[in-house]
């Protein structure tokens, strides 16, 4: 069900203020403001909003720079997942600017004023700015994301024309951050059941391909009132993918498929 | 046994508290809620042509409860189903899988506004039109 307010224990509380080391002030002098959610689980109290002032000529050119810049020089207890800082791991995905994004590829020059950053949404927190994605993996292991076939192995690849390796694209670009689940509110209310936009992309990724053999069987896996159909094209999914896929696309062809396979 | 302590509950990161919800869930949400309101609403137009057609003494009855806001929740009820009604078709062109792009959604969208708006008006001055008749 929907619970649109926060539990007692999840209310965000006013944090910290902290300035930036005097020595590591730039030339201009000017420094901007990060507003980063912290939780600590070896507290236990309740979350709060620290504010980092970060020197404009130290912030460097996306937020992961300035996130790592406040770990060396301010906090070091600041907490976020972070590997390949360009866009291709997923790690550092999380909630800028309202937004939920990759924090290293989000340029700080498109985020006017402070600098909001908090954990992706309605997920449980480790810590800070790091959620527990347990259910969302274990609901892509729920699809089975692997080639399924009956035919006998080919003593070589499985060939696939052009045509038929053109429909993957846009699908399997997808790094699995799980900004686009974590911004959809249908998610919000039923991720227990409800596969959410990331899952179904990639369930759309193996219906749409040609070598896969399982078809029926994976549709009639999705064939569900709530793990398929709890989309309602909110396309919150769509206009947050860091990647620019689009998975409210993809769970439309499902939904067609789904039809199309009545005949 | 060590002595572990129970693990802290972990708190629920904030959702619709800092997501920023830009014009296409807003009309999402929208449609919900007016879809909601049309189905009480619709109940209550039910009653106002069955006790229409009961006679005066329904017709009283009626009256009593709803007439302080009727005209306002008949107005309401109008722009609602107004709504419903044009985004109804977005989602039907959705359906067959087309305007579902970022783009041609949001353009979608701003037409679903500008039918709303027309239709909305014709509505009501057709009721003010036959109200006055």
């Amino acid at each position: 069900m929907a619970q649109f307010t926060l539990p007692k224990n999840s209310q965000v509380k006013k944090g910290l203020h902290w300035k930036a080391p005097a020595d590591q002030m730039g030339e201009s002098g000017k420094a901007r403001k990060f507003k980063v959610y912290r939780w600590n689980p070896e507290t236990g109290e309740n979350p709060r909003i620290d504010t980092y002032e970060v020197p404009v000529e130290r912030a460097g050119q996306m937020v992961l720079d300035a996130l790592i810049w406040i770990k060396n020089n301010v906090d070091s207890s600041l907490t976020f997942r972070r590997s390949c800082r360009e866009g291709v791991c997923g790690s550092c995905s999380m909630n800028i600017d309202g937004t939920n994004t990759l924090a290293c590829t989000k340029n700080l020059n498109d985020i006017r004023g402070d600098v909001g950053v908090y954990p992706l949404p309605h997920r449980p927190v480790v810590k800070d700015l790091v959620p527990d994605l347990d259910q969302l993996y274990s609901q892509l292991a729920s699809i089975e994301p692997w080639l399924k076939t009956d035919s006998p192995a080919p003593s070589r690849e499985r060939y696939q024309s052009v045509e038929d390796r053109a429909k993957l694209d846009g699908l399997w670009e997808c790094i699995l951050c799980f900004s686009c689940s974590t911004a959809c509110p249908s998610y919000w209310w039923n991720g227990d059941r409800y596969l959410g936009p990331a899952i179904l992309l990639q369930a759309y990724r193996w219906l749409a391909d040609s070598r896969d053999e399982a078809t029926g069987e994976r549709l009639d896996a999705l064939e569900d009132p709530f793990r398929l159909y709890r989309c309602h094209t909110i396309m919150n999914c769509t206009k947050t993918c860091p990647k620019g896929l689009n998975p409210a696309k993809a769970i439309t062809e499902i939904k067609k498929m789904m039809v199309e396979r009545r005949g | 046994m060590t002595d572990q302590k129970t693990s802290v509950q972990r708190p629920l990161s904030p959702h619709l508290q800092v997501y920023r919800l830009p014009l296409l869930p807003l009309m999402s949400i929208t449609h919900r809620v007016t879809g909601v309101g049309l189905a009480f609403g619709t109940i209550v137009l039910a009653w106002w042509l069955a006790a229409l057609a009961t006679g005066p003494g329904a017709y009283a009855i009626f009256s009593a409860f709803m007439m302080p806001l009727g005209g306002l929740a008949l107005l309401g009820w109008m722009i609602a189903i107004a709504y419903h009604f044009c985004n109804g078709i977005r989602h039907l062109i959705w359906d067959t899988g087309h305007a579902l792009e970022l783009n041609s959604a949001e353009k979608a969208g701003y037409a679903v506004l500008a039918g709303w708006l027309v239709l909305s008006v014709a509505l009501v001055a057709a009721a003010v039109f036959f109200w006055a008749t």
